[in-house]
């Protein structure tokens, strides 16, 4: 749906300092702009609960880190995003990839359909759904807005295939 | 084998400026002998998660050398980490594993990397774990007066460092306590870190 220039341009422009991520075949599309980018320094992680303890250390020490990652790595990382944004609070924000939310074909049945948006709901994220590329400039109000107010939060950006 | 308590009190002892990150029980012991608006006691933590955080901390302020005072147990749960660590090439973070075997505060249950838990009897080797993970520059401690001897240069030399310290459990002991509310301790923290 949005390309690495998109997305870097985006990022800037928020002044997002490190992108923490464990990529998916349709987050990872964005890896060589992000990789080039000047002002943004990648940070490739093992497995996504690692994102949020290197963002909130990255929050600790004053840089504006975003975590990446896919919609099943969220529901792998849940102790750590717990630790992280509740335990002490620190505002971090994701962009999580929705897998099939908008094509089934690999995946039919996925239920990552199922559980993506509940768990959200229980983790207490603030979460816009990002379903079409005319919703590219919520990413950013969002964010914006989440910054702002000190909290967490969540762009969730509808996926095709798997 | 080390004692853990007398380990850490010859790191707090060449301890000058740098930000440390303690765990499980690891923490409990380093709370013990006192405070530093550098410390980050990661009471409550998500198990395994302090070596990111201590990563995001040397990358965020690559002017700071970061300390992160890990367990096995902690180790084993996020093996990973190791390999992010190194990619990262964070010159200025020492990772210490203090390797005891077991998992102390919740009643020194086994680890699967135990000796006693394995089928050849023989323990995981955690140093050639970091070795094979990246890490350049690695030590392995099991005699106090060569960590004491050594201390100051396992954390002043380039990282990112690892030193895997042969500790004994510490028979009955328990968790540590959360020295207060993490979200102000967490701004006091990050306050001391910028200042």
């Amino acid at each position: 749906m949005f390309n690495g220039p998109q997305i870097v341009d985006l990022l800037s422009e928020l002044g997002i300092t490190h992108v923490v991520w464990v990529p998916d075949s349709t987050l990872g599309q964005w890896e060589a702009a992000l990789a080039a980018a000047a002002e943004i320094q990648l940070v490739r992680v093992c497995r996504e609960g690692e994102t949020w303890a290197v963002a909130a250390g990255l929050h600790l020490g004053g840089a504006r880190p975003l975590v990446i990652i896919q919609c099943t790595g969220l529901f792998e990382s849940g102790d750590a995003l717990r630790n992280a944004v509740h335990d002490y609070k620190l505002p971090l924000f994701a962009i999580v990839g929705y897998r099939s939310y908008l094509n089934q074909s690999t995946l039919p049945g996925d239920t990552c359909l199922v559980f993506t948006e509940p768990i959200l709901d229980a983790w207490q994220l603030d979460y816009r759904l990002i379903d079409s590329p005319e919703k590219f400039s919520l990413i950013g109000e969002h964010y914006i807005a989440c910054r702002e107010a000190g909290k967490p939060g969540v762009a969730l950006i509808a996926e095709g295939k798997a | 084998m080390l004692s853990l308590v007398e380990s850490l009190r010859v790191l707090h002892e060449v301890r000058d400026n740098e930000v440390v990150v303690t765990a499980m029980g690891v923490a409990r012991e380093w709370m013990a002998l006192g405070s530093h608006p550098l410390d980050f006691n990661f009471v409550p933590s998500s198990m395994g998660q302090a070596p990111g955080l201590g990563l995001g901390i040397a990358m965020a302020r690559p002017d700071r050398k970061v300390i992160v005072c890990n367990g096995d147990g902690s180790t084993l749960m996020n093996l990973g980490s190791l390999v992010t660590l190194t990619a990262s090439a964070a010159k200025n973070l020492t990772l210490l594993i203090f390797d005891n075997g077991v998992y102390e505060v919740t009643g020194a249950q086994l680890t699967p990397a135990s000796a006693e838990s394995r089928p050849d009897g023989r323990r995981v080797d955690l140093a050639a774990v970091a070795r094979a993970s990246g890490f350049q520059s690695l030590y392995e401690f099991d005699e106090i007066d060569t960590w004491r001897e050594q201390v100051r240069t396992v954390i002043d030399e380039p990282g990112p460092t690892c030193a895997v310290l042969k500790v004994a459990p510490i028979p009955g002991a328990v968790g540590p306590r959360s020295p207060g509310p993490a979200p102000e301790r967490a701004r006091a923290f990050a306050a001391a870190l910028r200042g």
